[in-house]
């Protein structure tokens, strides 16, 4: 539990000896956060990787309004990220990306918010705020799903790529990208995306499906019953790591 | 009813400053994503852009892990036993940095 952090301690003995907390924190919380560190390795894994692989590609020297798809340079990513929803045809870089970075700092928020109102016992402000982060990480999800739709279907003009069918190179068009061939690069572009974007959106979809748990066992009174919502915290310093790994990508996979 | 049997639960009023002061993070949040997206159209690509890029992103960090994580409030060991690791990170970044660079002088 919480409260378990006392001090004091017995003489000639140190907070190391046992009986006390030293680090001011439950067994619980300590483990989730050698967990979120060792995930954090594993991201930092992906996202030093795709930029070593980057570097090892040309990257596209012309001015930027002249930019088109070719897997002869590593793509801009503005370039690539530029279809917002409902908005077919219009150019707008970033801005989908922009919002979903800013759905997923709010859901952040709220569940900080949930956390505070744990801390006070009032139920009711912690089922408003978790009810809150759930719409926050569903809407994230959803942008991300319609995000890969758009990434694997393509644009509307087809890009000329080289690819090796049958012992010999042919040029052929394609359109939107799978894990072998893609219109916007060269192959390990698009397979980035995939696993970067993929790994976190499957942090987030986790993350969601705990946030339920955790709503559902506020509604059914469980934390109320044992007397602490520290597992709104636990669960909450997962959440946030899901929006610390997000601000890491939106910046190195598309700002960069 | 079964209300009898729930244990008396004391509900504390909301803390007005500390809650004042998670949505100033917020706001310190979005305001740097919306200066990355300034320099982002206005920038010329180059090293000091991404190093302005990384700059930020290192605050925002800084400010999720320990405004919204709690980890500036915790006890110090605890603080450092997560910071002090990310020695790791570096050094991957160094390390791969380094070969990526021996990779562009290799032509397959």
């Amino acid at each position: 539990m919480s409260d378990t952090s006392a001090t004091v301690t017995a003489p000639g003995r140190s907070v190391w000896d046992g009986g006390v907390s030293p680090l001011g924190a439950s067994y619980g919380k300590l483990m989730m956060w050698f967990f979120l560190l060792s995930d954090a390795f594993t991201f930092s894994g992906l996202l030093i990787t795709y930029g070593l692989i980057r570097s090892s590609h040309d990257a596209y020297a012309g001015a930027v309004s002249d930019f088109t798809f070719s897997t002869e340079y590593w793509p801009i990513p503005e370039k690539v990220f530029e279809a917002v929803p409902f908005l077919h045809g219009v150019e707008l870089p970033l801005v989908f990306v922009g919002i979903m970075t800013f759905i997923l700092i709010m859901s952040s928020v709220t569940m900080v918010l949930a956390v505070e109102a744990g801390h006070r016992m009032d139920r009711k402000a912690v089922e408003k705020w978790m009810l809150w982060t759930l719409l926050g990480g569903i809407t994230f999800l959803s942008c991300q799903a319609w995000e890969w739709t758009h990434f694997i279907v393509g644009t509307d003009t087809p890009t000329l790529v080289k690819d090796f069918v049958n012992g010999e190179w042919i040029t052929k068009e394609v359109v939107g990208a799978s894990l072998t061939i893609n219109q916007y690069g060269p192959t390990d572009f698009a397979d980035f995306f995939f696993f970067i974007t993929g790994f976190h959106g499957f942090h987030v979809f986790s993350g969601v499906l705990l946030n339920f748990l955790i709503y559902y066992n506020t509604v059914t009174g469980v934390y109320e019953r044992r007397g602490h919502y520290e597992m709104v915290e636990k669960v909450g310093l997962y959440w946030h790591f899901v929006d610390l790994v997000w601000v890491f990508v939106f910046t190195f996979f598309y700002l960069v | 009813m079964t209300h009898s049997e729930e244990p008396q639960v004391t509900v504390l009023p909301p803390d007005k400053e500390k809650i004042k002061k998670l949505w100033t993070v917020a706001g310190i949040l979005g305001a740097l994503t919306l200066v990355e997206f300034v320099i982002a159209f206005t920038m010329g690509h180059g090293t000091l852009k991404t190093a302005i890029f990384v700059v930020m992103t290192i605050v925002k960090a800084a400010y999720i892990v320990g405004e919204f994580m709690h980890l500036r409030y915790e006890v110090k060991v605890l603080m450092w036993a997560i910071l002090i690791p990310m020695v790791f990170v570096v050094w991957m970044l160094v390390a791969f940095v380094y070969e990526g660079m021996k990779f562009s002088e290799i032509n397959f």
